[in-house]
């Protein structure tokens, strides 16, 4: 994926952001900075959080600290009772300068940025920023008087970042969409999921900056972080086990490979085309993570098998001996108490269509015969006539959807090879 | 109640009559609330009653951290003592399903005691009561941390005696770095109630919920980790079971060696991480046998140097099989030369002493231990006594003799559930293994030369 570089979109997003990052820093620079010990304060705060960035599940960038302290100097009315009145460009001169300084600790330890994650963080907060800054003095005017108010405030404030959250949420899954070839209505779904929770947090820390810095001064920031540190690690902590989760079964599925029972690299080839299939068919993030768990671990019911079958290729053994396998994989992945979902993947996983199993089974069931038939190699007779012999099953061993997709898979697949 | 020991009693009795008298003083002398705070006094208490109902914010081992005192300690700033002592009367009320009534008032009394010493602190120190200026936050902080200061401990020590009562323990045993880790986690929770105070003035009760909407969300993480966490365990012990399955006599091995293990780096002194990493390097320390072939595995009397060989690299197999897996270094050290003597004669490298990762020591003494105390299809399992003494006959040749003694230690204090009889296979069923590669009464013999 990101190793064939940049996609369209990325660059298109990094160009604009870039363009953004010069005009606010030049623009800043021309007529000064406006109360420079604010800005140097959040932008400390905005580096903190950039350094401490974290990678969620589905290799999402996210810099919750970071944000929050964005949002926080974008919404900023007034310190201690002073209006404060910087410009929509000198809050991104202070985001891009926060970002670049936390950036450069994880440059000089070899770890790059993800450009593309950075210029959509940076994006976002400039947006808010020529929302919110126009609107700042009015709405400061609100809350002074005979009859302060906070309310309007309160109020333009919730809504201008639930719409920037929106669009946000629409960038991202424009990129994803074009980057793990997905349906963008698919992969809309699966970024709202994955960005509501912390975005909620980070909104109301963000707001909670801006109100605090009315009734107190800058060294009170911190304090303020403190929720939203307690976010932080709690995320940290689950993205770090999501991770470990899959690669130790990813790991774990080689057994078989080194046992013998399988030729090397089928578990991951399989589990690889499988997920290609089921984004070509539009499933979910939830139910991809299942299918790959199911596809990476297809094979481990030979583990109870005396003797290795010569090859491993199950399409070819006898279907008797093919479903006794995939019960007992099934059987032992049941063991775990939690992966039920994928354990009954992996028991009808032999089934043909006039038994309808689930859809994972189907995908497993094709993508395990194009490997047996093909392996590891890349030729393309050998996969034209794997695909025609598939075909040939197709309505009653295979499902004619699964094969199609399947089909367009790997032609992508080739396809970007070529590039 | 009734099966309660007599002091126990007593004490339930005096806590809550304490309280009651406090609150019924204040009734009676100066009114309880003053009308116009029966406003803010209504959604502290209910604040607190939200996150007394979902404790379990952040796990230290023994304690559940709730964030409900906050709420009690901006009651503080607020109302005074009388609203934190009311506010905290509100976990009688907590809907935590299935808390006796006893419980639910001693817990109301306690929350009113350290409610009123939290306020008498924070107005002795100067704090004024009521909603503070909004610029007059600077002048909150000292008063506040030291009713932080006070409500805290009141609250921990009223709470474990009342335990030590009931249950008739003699003392907690607490580890020192849990608590100070439980400490600081708590005080840092009480900041929340000086950013409810703080804000109030500004935008009111909207203040609560800016500032537990984070903890809600982090809240919401932290379960998701600890269901991933818990399904991770079961998923890589299920994973290392079915590796296992092809030898009838030596399932659970794994999942006892990792027991083992932990048992043996708890005693060394360890930290949590460590500790975990340990366990899982424990269950995955054989997963590389599959790459010996089963003949090798099951053959009777001695080997060839080349079977011997293709024995000696499964710990090397393992390491290739779990490298993916972002665990600690150390854990990959410990599968990879759990079969190292002390001595130097051990395999793959041949490494001696203090050359060898402290993981692979301690994996060794359990990975033996283990082996010695579960049935073989040629002998049936040792008793822990006899298994004990190979271990520290081997102690110095074969093991590191601080692990052989550390276990020995751990032992006594928890003694080991060898694993359940196994009764010999029905013929033909599965494969049975004629020796077993970790058993050290047992060492492999090897026909040198050709």
């Amino acid at each position: 994926m990101s190793f064939r570089g940049l996609d369209s979109g990325q660059l298109l997003l990094i160009a604009a952001a870039g363009l953004v990052a010069v005009a606010g820093v030049a623009h800043t620079a021309a007529v000064g900075l406006d109360h420079p010990e604010i800005a140097v304060g959040f932008g400390a705060l905005i580096a903190v959080g950039e350094l401490a960035r974290l990678t969620m599940p589905g290799n999402r960038e996210v810099a919750p600290i970071g944000a929050a302290a964005a949002l926080g100097y974008t919404l900023l009315l007034d310190l201690s009772q002073n209006q404060l009145k910087h410009t929509a460009l000198q809050v991104v001169a202070v985001i891009a300068c926060g970002m670049m300084a936390g950036a450069l600790p994880h440059l000089a330890v070899g770890r790059p940025p993800r450009m593309d994650a950075m210029a959509r963080r940076l994006l976002t907060g400039a947006l808010l920023a020529f929302a919110f800054r126009p609107l700042a003095d009015p709405l400061y005017q609100q809350t002074q008087g005979p009859n302060p108010t906070w309310w309007p405030a309160l109020g333009v404030m919730v809504v201008l970042i639930t719409l920037t959250l929106l669009v946000d949420v629409l960038i991202a899954a424009m990129l994803r969409a074009e980057q793990v070839r997905t349906a963008f209505r698919v992969a809309i779904r699966d970024e709202i999921n994955m960005a509501f929770p912390l975005g909620a947090a980070v909104a109301a820390s963000g707001v909670l900056l801006a109100l605090a810095t009315h009734s107190m001064d800058l060294v009170a920031l911190l304090v303020f972080a403190a929720p939203l540190l307690v976010t932080q690690v709690a995320f940290r902590k689950y993205a770090g086990i999501r991770a470990t989760y899959l690669q130790t079964v990813r790991a774990l599925s080689r057994v078989t490979e080194v046992g013998g029972y399988v030729e090397p690299g089928h578990s991951r080839r399989v589990s690889r085309l499988s997920v290609a299939i089921g984004r070509e068919l539009g499933m979910s993030e939830p139910e991809l993570l299942e299918l790959e768990y199911a596809a990476l671990m297809h094979d481990i019911g030979q583990l109870s098998l005396r003797d290795p079958i010569p090859g491993g290729a199950t399409v070819l053994a006898d279907p008797a001996q093919a479903r006794r396998i995939a019960e007992l994989g099934a059987e032992v992945i049941k063991q775990t108490g939690v992966l039920d979902g994928v354990a009954e993947v992996v028991r009808r996983q032999t089934e043909g269509v006039t038994d309808d199993p689930p859809l994972s089974s189907r995908i497993i069931k094709a993508a395990n015969g194009y490997d047996d038939l093909v392996g590891g190699s890349t030729d393309r007779d050998r996969s034209s006539a794997a695909l025609e012999r598939l075909r040939l099953g197709a309505g009653s061993e295979y499902d004619p959807a699964v094969i199609a997709s399947m089909s367009r898979a790997i032609d992508r697949r080739r396809f970007d090879a070529t590039l | 109640m009734r099966d309660l020991p007599w002091p126990a009693k007593v004490y339930l009795a005096g806590v809550i009559g304490t309280a009651a008298a406090l609150i019924g003083h204040s009734a009676l002398t100066s009114g309880l609330v003053r009308t116009e705070n029966l406003g803010i006094l209504l959604v502290l208490a209910l604040l607190f009653l939200v996150c007394e109902s979902m404790p379990t914010l952040l796990n230290v081992e023994q304690f559940a951290v709730s964030v409900s005192f906050s709420a009690a300690l901006a009651a503080v700033v607020l109302i005074g003592p009388e609203g934190a002592a009311l506010v905290g009367l509100t976990a009688v009320l907590s809907v935590r399903p299935g808390l006796p009534l006893v419980k639910r008032l001693f817990n109301g009394a306690q929350f009113a005691i350290c409610g009123y010493a939290a306020g008498w602190v924070y107005q002795g120190l100067g704090g004024v009561s009521g909603v503070p200026k909004v610029n007059a936050f600077d002048d909150l902080i000292g008063p506040y941390a030291a009713a932080t200061a006070v409500f805290v401990p009141l609250n921990i020590v009223l709470t474990l005696t009342v335990i030590r009562l009931a249950s008739g323990v003699e003392s907690m045993e607490v580890p020192l770095r849990g608590l100070v880790q439980f400490l600081l986690s708590y005080l840092g929770y009480g900041t929340f109630g000086l950013l409810v105070a703080g804000l109030w003035a500004t935008v009111q009760s909207i203040s609560a919920v800016l500032v537990l909407l984070p903890l809600f969300v982090a809240r919401w993480a932290f379960g998701q980790y600890y269901a991933q966490q818990k399904s991770y365990d079961a998923t890589i012990a299920a994973l290392a079971q079915a590796v296992e399955t092809k030898d009838y006599y030596t399932r659970g091995h794994c999942r006892r060696v990792s027991t083992a293990s932990g048992m043996i780096a708890q005693e060394i002194g360890m930290g949590q991480e460590r500790l975990r990493a340990i366990r899982y390097a424990g269950m995955l320390h054989d997963v590389g046998k599959l790459g010996v072939p089963t003949k090798v595995l099951q053959k009777d009397g001695p080997l060839t140097e080349e079977e011997f060989a293709a024995i000696q690299l499964h710990p090397m197999r393992g390491l290739e099989i779990v490298r993916g897996i972002d665990f600690l270094d150390e854990a990959f050290a410990g599968i990879m030369h759990h079969h190292e003597r002390h001595d130097g004669k051990g395999y793959p490298m041949g490494l001696a002493g203090d050359e060898i990762p402290e993981f692979a020591r301690i994996i060794a003494v359990a990975d033996a231990f283990d082996s010695m105390t579960s049935d073989r299809s040629y002998r049936g399992a040792r008793p822990v006594e006899v298994a004990v003494q190979e271990l520290n006959k081997g102690a110095g040749s074969q093991f590191d003799p601080d692990m052989v003694a550390a276990f020995v230690k751990a032992l006594d204090r928890d003694p080991w559930q060898p694993p359940r009889r196994v009764d010999p296979p029905q013929a033909g069923d599965v494969d049975t293994l004629t020796k077993d590669h970790d058993d050290p009464t047992m060492p492999i013999e090897v026909v040198s030369g050709p």
